[in-house]
C-alpha cells in the first residue's frame, strides 16, 4: 500500500515538473515570436521610409543615380523575402546600400541643411537603431530558447512536443554592423 | 535577466524590513517616553499608521508627486523627436512591454531620472540642459541607464525607500522637538511613578539615542543600496547599448556641470543619474553620498575593453575598486553572452557654448508651446503661445508671415 502511495506521489511530482517545463518552453517560444514581430515592425517601417527619402533627395543628388537605384532594388528584394535566412540576407544588403548612401550625403552640404531631410534622416537613423536593438533582443531570446531545448531534462519534452530550434538573425557584412550608428 | 531582477527584489525586501524595524523601534520608545509605561504598543501603532498612509500615497501618486515636485512636463514627439526615438530604441532593446512616458524639466543643469510603479507604467524625465549638451550616443547612454532602473524594478523601490526614510525623519524630529518642549511633563511622570523611575530614565535615554541615530542609520542604509543600484544600472545600460563610451562621455559632461538643479531636493536626489545637489563648502563624506563618485563610474566604463556583458563590468569593477565585492549576483553572470563592443563613429560637430545656449533655449520654448516656423530669408521665427496675432513680421527681411499656430 505504502509502496503504491510513494509511486503515486513520484508520478505526480514528475508530472508537475513536466508541466512546468512545458509551460516555460511555450513562454520562451512566445517571447521569440514576439521579438521577431518587433523586428518585422521596424523593418516594415524602414521599407516605408525609403520611398520618402528617395523622393526628398532625388532633386539634390542627380549624379548619384546608381546609389539611389541600389537602395530601391535592395528595398524591393527585402520586401519580397520571407524566410528568416532570406530576410537577414536581403536586409543586410539594404543596410549596406543605405550605408553607402550616408557616405555620399557628406558631399551635399545643401541637402544636409534641408530641414525636411534632416528630420527624415533622424527617423531613418532611429529605425536602423531600432532594427539592430530588436535583433539584439531577438537573438538573446533565441539563445535562451535554444539552450532550454538542448539542455536536460527539458530536451525530452521539447522532442516530444516538437519544439524546434530557432535561427539567429545574423549580421553578414561587417560594415553593416556600424551602419545603424552612423552620424549624418 | 529575470534572476537579476529577483535578486534585486530580495535586497529591496531586506532593506525594507530593516527600515521597518527602525520605524517600529522608534515608535515603541517614543510611546514609552511620552505616554508612560505601556505606551509602547500605541507608539508602534501610530508609527505604522503614519508609514502606511505615506506608502499608500506614494504607491498611488508617488510618481506624479515626484514629477510635479521636479517641475517636469510631459511632452509629445514633436517637441524633441530624437529623444522620443532614443527612448523607443532602448525600450525595444530592453524588451519593455510599453514605451515609458517622456517628461522634460526646464532646467539648465544636465540630469535625468526615471520613476513609476512598474515597467508598464513608467516615466523617463530629462532636463533641457541634458538635451542641449549631449550628442546622440551620449543621450542614448543616459536613457539606457534610466531604462535599466525601470527593468531592474528600482523605480518603485526608490520611491518607497525615500518615503520610509521620510517617515523615520519626521517621527524622530517630532520626538526630539517634543522632548525639548515637553521636558517638564516627562519629569512629572518621573515624580509620580515611585518605583519605575530608574527604568523610565533608561528608556528615555535609549529613546533619545535612537531618535538621533535612527534617521542617520536609515539614511546610510538607503544610500548604500542606492549607490549600488547606480553601478548596476550602468552595467545593464551598457549591455543594452553595447557602447560604454556613450555613457562614459555623458557622465564626463555631467560631472563638469556648473549649474545647480533647483527642482531637486534631498529626498529625490537619489533618483537622478548624477547627484543633482552641488557640494558647497564642506566635502560630503563618501559614506553619506547617494551616488558613487562619477570619476569611478567613468573609469569602470572606459575599462571595459573586451565586452559589455555583466561579467565584464564585474571584472573591471573589482579591478578598479581593488576588492572582490559581488556587484552582480551569480545568476546574472551565468548564461553569458559574448557581446562585442560596437564601434561607433563619433560625430565631429561639437557645439560652441553659444550654439548650445541657443539649443537649450529652443528646447525650453518648445516645451512651453512656442510655435516655430521659417521665414523665406532663412530666419527661424519663434512665437510664444500667448501671441494671438494671425501674422508675424520677419525681423530681418520684413516679410509678413502667417502665424501657423492660429
Amino acid at each position: 500500500m505504502s509502496a503504491f502511495l510513494i509511486f503515486v506521489i513520484v508520478v505526480a511530482v514528475v508530472a508537475m515538473y513536466a508541466v512546468q517545463i512545458y509551460n516555460s518552453l511555450v513562454r520562451l517560444r512566445n517571447q521569440v515570436k514576439n521579438a521577431w514581430s518587433q523586428i518585422d515592425v521596424q523593418l516594415k517601417r524602414r521599407h516605408d521610409l525609403i520611398p520618402n527619402l528617395i523622393e526628398t533627395v532625388k532633386g539634390y543628388m542627380t549624379h548619384e543615380r546608381d546609389t539611389l537605384e541600389n537602395i530601391t532594388k535592395a528595398r524591393s528584394a527585402a520586401v519580397d523575402a520571407s524566410s528568416v535566412g532570406d530576410k537577414s540576407k536581403a536586409e543586410s544588403e539594404l543596410s549596406g546600400a543605405l550605408h553607402k548612401f550616408n557616405l555620399v550625403v557628406e558631399n551635399y552640404p545643401d541637402l544636409k541643411a534641408n530641414q525636411n531631410f534632416l528630420s527624415l534622416q533622424e527617423e531613418l537613423t532611429s529605425t536602423e537603431n531600432k532594427i539592430s536593438f530588436a535583433r539584439q533582443s531577438y537573438n538573446d531570446q533565441v539563445l535562451f530558447y535554444n539552450n532550454k531545448i538542448e539542455m536536460f531534462p527539458s530536451n525530452i519534452l521539447a522532442g516530444m512536443f516538437n519544439f524546434t530550434k530557432e535561427e539567429f538573425f545574423e549580421i553578414e557584412v561587417e560594415a553593416e554592423r556600424e551602419a545603424p550608428k552612423v552620424k549624418f | 535577466m529575470w534572476e537579476l531582477i529577483q535578486a534585486n527584489r530580495r535586497k529591496s525586501i531586506i532593506l525594507f524590513l530593516a527600515m521597518g524595524l527602525i520605524l517600529i523601534l522608534l515608535g515603541f520608545f517614543l510611546g514609552e517616553t511620552f505616554l508612560g509605561q505601556g505606551g509602547g504598543p500605541f507608539g508602534i501603532f501610530i508609527a505604522v499608521i503614519i508609514w502606511s498612509i505615506l506608502s499608500l500615497v506614494s504607491y498611488f501618486a508617488g510618481s506624479s508627486i515626484i514629477l510635479s515636485l521636479s517641475n517636469a512636463k510631459e511632452v509629445t514627439k514633436d517637441v524633441h523627436p530624437q529623444l522620443f526615438n532614443i527612448v523607443e530604441e532602448m525600450s525595444i532593446a530592453a524588451n519593455l512591454p510599453k514605451i515609458p512616458k517622456i517628461y522634460i524639466v526646464n532646467e539648465q543643469a544636465p540630469n535625468a531620472f526615471a520613476t513609476g510603479r512598474k515597467p508598464e507604467d513608467s516615466v523617463v524625465a530629462v532636463t533641457a540642459g541634458l538635451l542641449s549638451q549631449l550628442n546622440r550616443d551620449e543621450l542614448q547612454g543616459v536613457i539606457a541607464h534610466e531604462i535599466s532602473h525601470i527593468i531592474n524594478r528600482d523605480i518603485l523601490f526608490m520611491t518607497f525607500a525615500g518615503i520610509m526614510l521620510g517617515a523615520i525623519v519626521i517621527i524622530s524630529e517630532v520626538f526630539l522637538r517634543g522632548y525639548w518642549i515637553g521636558g517638564g511633563s516627562l519629569n512629572r511622570y518621573k515624580n509620580k511613578s515611585s518605583g519605575g523611575g530608574n527604568e523610565q530614565i533608561i528608556i528615555m535615554v535609549f529613546a533619545m539615542i535612537l531618535a538621533i541615530s535612527a534617521p542617520i542609520l536609515a539614511q546610510l542604509l538607503y544610500f548604500a543600496i542606492s549607490r549600488k543600484r547606480e553601478y548596476l544600472a550602468d552595467a545593464s545600460g551598457v549591455r543594452l547599448t553595447r557602447y560604454p563610451e556613450g555613457l562614459a562621455s555623458a557622465l564626463e559632461k555631467l560631472s563638469q556641470n556648473r549649474f545647480n538643479l533647483n527642482s531637486a531636493n534631498k529626498a529625490t536626489a537619489g533618483m537622478y543619474i548624477v547627484n543633482p545637489i552641488k557640494k558647497t563648502g564642506m566635502q560630503i563624506s563618501d559614506l553619506s553620498s547617494t551616488h558613487p563618485p562619477i570619476s569611478e563610474r567613468i573609469k569602470i566604463l572606459r575599462g571595459m575593453m573586451h565586452g559589455v556583458d555583466f561579467a565584464d563590468y564585474q571584472t573591471v569593477y573589482n579591478k578598479i575598486k581593488n576588492n572582490s565585492e559581488k556587484l552582480i549576483p551569480d545568476s546574472g553572470l551565468k548564461n553569458k553572452i559574448d557581446i562585442p563592443i560596437v564601434t561607433q563613429i563619433k560625430d565631429a560637430a561639437k557645439l560652441t557654448k553659444k550654439e548650445e545656449q541657443r539649443k537649450l533655449g529652443d528646447i525650453v520654448m518648445n516645451v512651453n508651446g512656442y510655435n516655430f516656423f521659417n521665414c523665406k530669408c532663412g530666419v527661424t521665427i519663434k512665437v510664444p503661445p500667448t501671441f494671438k496675432s494671425k501674422s508675424v513680421k520677419c525681423p530681418r527681411c520684413g516679410e509678413i508671415n502667417i502665424n501657423s499656430a492660429n
